[in-house]
């Protein structure tokens, strides 16, 4: 099936699947934590449209819902929240570098194939367009993960395990038309709570090690010490 | 009917545990009565061992406790009733005993509750342990027994060495529990059940009934005290509360042969020679190490828990000898062997509780289990002397003394290896006698050492010198199992009949020609090749008794009117006799440390001698010995040293930054959806 073949309303949302996975790869490499955050408002914004996309071609009204809460929470409120903490924190030259960035963009590479490869038995069982979106939204939740094992700043890290949610919450929406819209709000609201209780964190980070650095955050560990 | 006093044993024996829990604090009431329960247990156990044994009829029956689909088998047989009646004849002592010897701890009661409840508790779970007719309530009972006698061994845990050696009898207990269970599992996974009578009818191939001995051998030696897994015992037994010590030392280690004999000689049923060969090898083994550090030891409480690794090598031994005669199709000698087996076991069950109750008499009252601080306690403890003279008769295996019958009845069934087909076990066994031999020997030595050190000579220290005789309870205690060793060796006829219902019950042969000349007479194979008759012996000794006594008495009137001078020993002029000049511990044994040097690990620390100022001051050379075990050495810490290194190894992943961890999900997640691919 190609992908001119498809109605114009899911090769919208093809696209849109295919921006949010570009960003996760921009986020990924990125080395300003300013524009890492900027990028996932952005990543944010793209999800609450294919959301709504996704509610107006498939008629399901509850996930009006679902966009404009993502809208107000993962495009507003939260980038809101970091940038703030980026200001009180005087970090907007700061740069987090990732040590080698090439290998770990073909890393993330690799995992977009390898995403592709794993879903395929269960690809087979659905539609064209669920088929590549489901894929992308694993790989969504794997550089997530990549981001949280490369990045060093506290700040990246979070946005790497927001993107890790969005990944998720992209499945969801995409596969399943929507979870439950109780589910729904219920995570939105754990996402809210975790965004405010990781800016309690920074805080006692910076306080105790005058850093946002979690490399040096290793003395707790149960090997003996030479 | 038998069974519901069995029951009541163990009720009784958990309501002892209860009153001791509920009477905290008011130490006089809350001893009298914990012990009061016990002992009424330990009758009650003692009449419905005693009975089961003399009907030599199983009663059965199920408890609506444990799991939703498996309630509580319980089964009281002749096996299990032989050694309900171990528990008791030892228990009852020991209650009486520990009622006066617990009296030092009236004033800490946070130590005194807890020994009394885990005492209650230890025993309940002894007496469920042989009552249990499913692999599940075995286990249980199992390790309710083991876990209560943790905490007697760690009673007191301000010591450290009572710490490592309770830490150390917890990890032996766990890794022989394992076994034990692995063991159950194989029956169980052919038998399709859990009860007893499903896993003695699992059809087993000879491999899988080998793993399943194998594990047997492994869990019950473990408790056993079977070298090379004996470790902890000499460190558990003598740390304990001495009448601990010697339901320790005279009872748990019969738990353990008795959970041997019902896996191997019950449940699997067809044993192979072979299995005998090893058990024989072992106990062989196990015997003749024990006693050489038996010898040695220079701690009492010590000396006596290697010497019961000796002896439960010699009750091993005695079974190899079972299973080999058993193997090859002799069931008369195969159940002579067993019931010498078994008559042993209930002989040191007697006399190694009466030497812990006498060991824990002299601590009481000198304070001191040393043997280089003790000495001349005869004179001042003349009852707890001579009731360890007699406890060491017994071990020591004179006649008419209980060691001798059994050890006797086990050098008939070895002797009688003509009559077997395989020439190789024909020229192997009695090497494994020769090895007893040399065993019963070496022992005699290691306790005119232990006697002669502690009881003889003169006191070493001011506390020995000062020591006054135990309480009543104390001696009674040690009075009731003197008597038993006694009347055990004086009438082995009638032990050795009563154990033939337990043989005729499990292997279906008892030995009708051992009784065959009536209780006068002795005769395991038959009266042309061997008999011994205590009674007479008893009777001689009593006759020769009697003619000293008859002299005394005629001599009476002669040495009012001629009295013998008493003055002081000769000292050779050289100054007056002093304790330093008797023999010591390490002395005594040295001639025949220096024949067998190879087996220890001997540190010899000696100090040259620093001469003091003055006249008729001789300056003392000071030498002292340190023995330890060298399987530890050889075997533990070794394994102790690799278990560390590769933990050590496995903590390198815990580096403690937090992207490592991550790492490690991330891989762990990419690996699942690689499997699940």
């Amino acid at each position: 099936m190609f992908f001119a073949q498809l109605p114009i309303y899911e090769q919208a949302i093809l696209a849109l699947a295919a921006g949010v996975l570009l960003l996760s790869f921009f986020m990924l490499a990125h080395p300003r934590i300013y524009s890492v955050i900027k990028l996932f408002a952005w990543q944010g914004l793209v999800l609450a449209a294919t959301t709504a996309l996704v509610a107006f071609d498939s008629q399901t009204p509850h996930l009006y819902i679902s966009a404009v809460l993502t809208l107000g929470l993962k495009a507003v409120f939260i980038p809101w929240l970091l940038l703030r903490m980026v200001d009180k924190f005087e970090m907007h030259h700061e740069l987090d570098e990732i040590r080698r960035p090439g290998l770990t963009l073909l890393t993330a590479g690799a995992l977009v194939v390898f995403c592709y490869h794993t879903t395929l038995p269960i690809a087979e069982l659905l539609l064209a367009i669920t088929r590549n979106v489901i894929a992308i939204c694993m790989s969504v939740v794997l550089l997530g993960m990549l981001m949280l094992v490369s990045r060093n700043k506290a700040l990246t890290q979070v946005v790497g395990f927001m993107t890790l949610e969005n990944g998720l919450f992209f499945a969801a929406v995409a596969v399943t038309k929507g979870m439950p819209m109780v589910v729904e709000l219920g995570i939105a609201f754990d996402v809210l709570i975790a965004a405010v209780i990781f800016g309690v964190f920074f805080l006692h980070i910076r306080q105790s090690i005058d850093s946002l650095d979690i490399s040096r955050l290793s003395r707790l560990s149960e090997a003996e010490r030479e | 009917m038998n069974l519901q006093g069995a029951m009541a044993a163990i009720g009784l024996a958990l309501l002892s545990s209860l009153l001791a829990l509920l009477l905290h604090g008011r130490p006089g009431s809350q001893r009298l009565l914990a012990f009061l329960a016990l002992g009424l247990s330990a009758a009650a156990s003692l009449v419905a061992g005693i009975a089961a044994l003399s009907t030599g009829q199983a009663e059965a029956t199920t408890l609506p406790l444990g799991l939703p689909w498996l309630a509580w088998h319980l089964r009281l047989d002749a096996l299990s009733g032989f050694f309900l009646a171990i528990i008791g004849l030892v228990s009852l002592p020991a209650a009486v005993y520990g009622w006066g010897y617990c009296r030092v701890y009236d004033d800490a009661p946070a130590r005194l509750t807890p020994m009394l409840a885990f005492t209650g508790l230890f025993v309940a779970g002894m007496q469920l342990v042989l009552l249990a007719d499913d692999a599940y309530a075995f286990m249980i009972a199992w390790e309710l027994m083991s876990l209560a006698s943790y905490f007697l061994v760690a009673s007191h845990h301000e010591r450290a060495e009572a710490r490592h050696a309770a830490f150390l009898y917890l990890l032996m207990a766990h890794a022989g529990g394992l076994a034990i269970l692995l063991s159950f599992g194989v029956l169980a996974g052919f038998g399709g059940g859990f009860d007893f009578a499903s896993l003695r009818a699992s059809p087993l191939n000879p491999l899988w009934a080998g793993v399943c001995f194998g594990l047997a051998l492994a869990g019950f030696g473990t408790k056993a005290g079977l070298v090379p897994l004996h470790i902890w015992l000499p460190e558990a037994h003598p740390v304990a509360p001495s009448h601990v010590s010697g339901l320790l030392s005279g009872v748990i280690v019969k738990m353990a042969l008795y959970g041997f004999i019902r896996v191997v000689f019950d449940l699997i049923g067809e044993v192979h020679w072979a299995w005998g060969v090893a058990v024989l090898a072992i106990g062989a083994g196990t015997a003749l190490y024990g006693v050489l550090y038996a010898l040695v030891q220079s701690d009492l409480k010590r000396l006596l828990a290697y010497s019961t690794v000796e002896n439960m090598g010699i009750v091993f031994l005695g079974l190899g000898l079972a299973l080999i005669y058993l193997g090859n199709g002799q069931v008369f000698l195969g159940a002579l062997a067993f019931v010498a087996a078994l008559f042993h076991a209930l002989n040191h069950a007697c006399f190694k509780s009466l030497l812990f109750f006498g060991a824990g008499a002299v601590l009481h009252q000198a304070h001191e289990t040393e043997l280089s601080r003790l000495g001349g306690l005869l004179n001042r403890m003349p009852w707890t002397g001579f009731l360890f003279l007699l406890g060491c008769l017994s071990i020591a295996s004179l006649p008419p003394f209980n060691g001798f019958a059994s050890e006797w009845l086990i050098f008939q069934a070895a002797l009688q290896a003509g009559s077997l087909d395989s020439g190789v076990l024909r020229a192997s066994i009695p090497v494994a006698a020769a090895v007893l031999a040399l065993t019963a020997a070496l022992s005699a030595t290691t306790f005119v050492k232990a006697y002669g050190i502690a009881f003889l000579g003169q006191a070493r220290s001011p506390h020995a010198r000062h020591a006054r005789e135990a309480d009543f309870s104390l001696r009674l205690g040690q009075a009731i199992l003197a008597l038993l060793c006694l009347a055990l060796g004086v009438l082995p006829t009638l032990v050795v009949e009563a154990l033939g219902r337990v043989s005729f019950a499990l292997l279906g042969h008892d030995l009708p020609s051992a009784t065959a000349h009536g209780w006068l007479w002795l005769t395991p194979v038959a009266a042309q090749k061997a008999s011994y008759s205590a009674p007479l012996v008893f009777a001689g000794i009593l006759l020769a008794v009697a003619a000293w006594a008859a002299v005394w008495l005629i001599l009476k009137r002669k040495r009012r009117d001629q009295p013998v001078p008493r003055v002081p020993a000769w000292d050779c002029g050289f100054g007056e006799l002093s304790p330093r000049m008797q023999y010591s511990a390490a002395s005594f044994s040295m001639p025949i440390q220096q024949i067998f040097r190879g087996v220890w690990r001997i540190r010899a620390d000696s100090q040259p001698a620093q001469p003091e100022p003055g006249l008729g001051h001789a300056a003392y050379r000071r030498y002292a010995l340190h023995v330890e075990d060298w399987l530890w050495q050889a075997l533990y810490a070794p394994l102790a040293a690799g278990v560390l290194a590769a933990a050590r190894r496995v903590a390198l992943i815990q580096t403690g930054h937090l992207r490592h961890y991550l790492l490690y999900s991330f891989f762990t997640l990419v690996l699942l959806l690689w499997l699940l691919r």
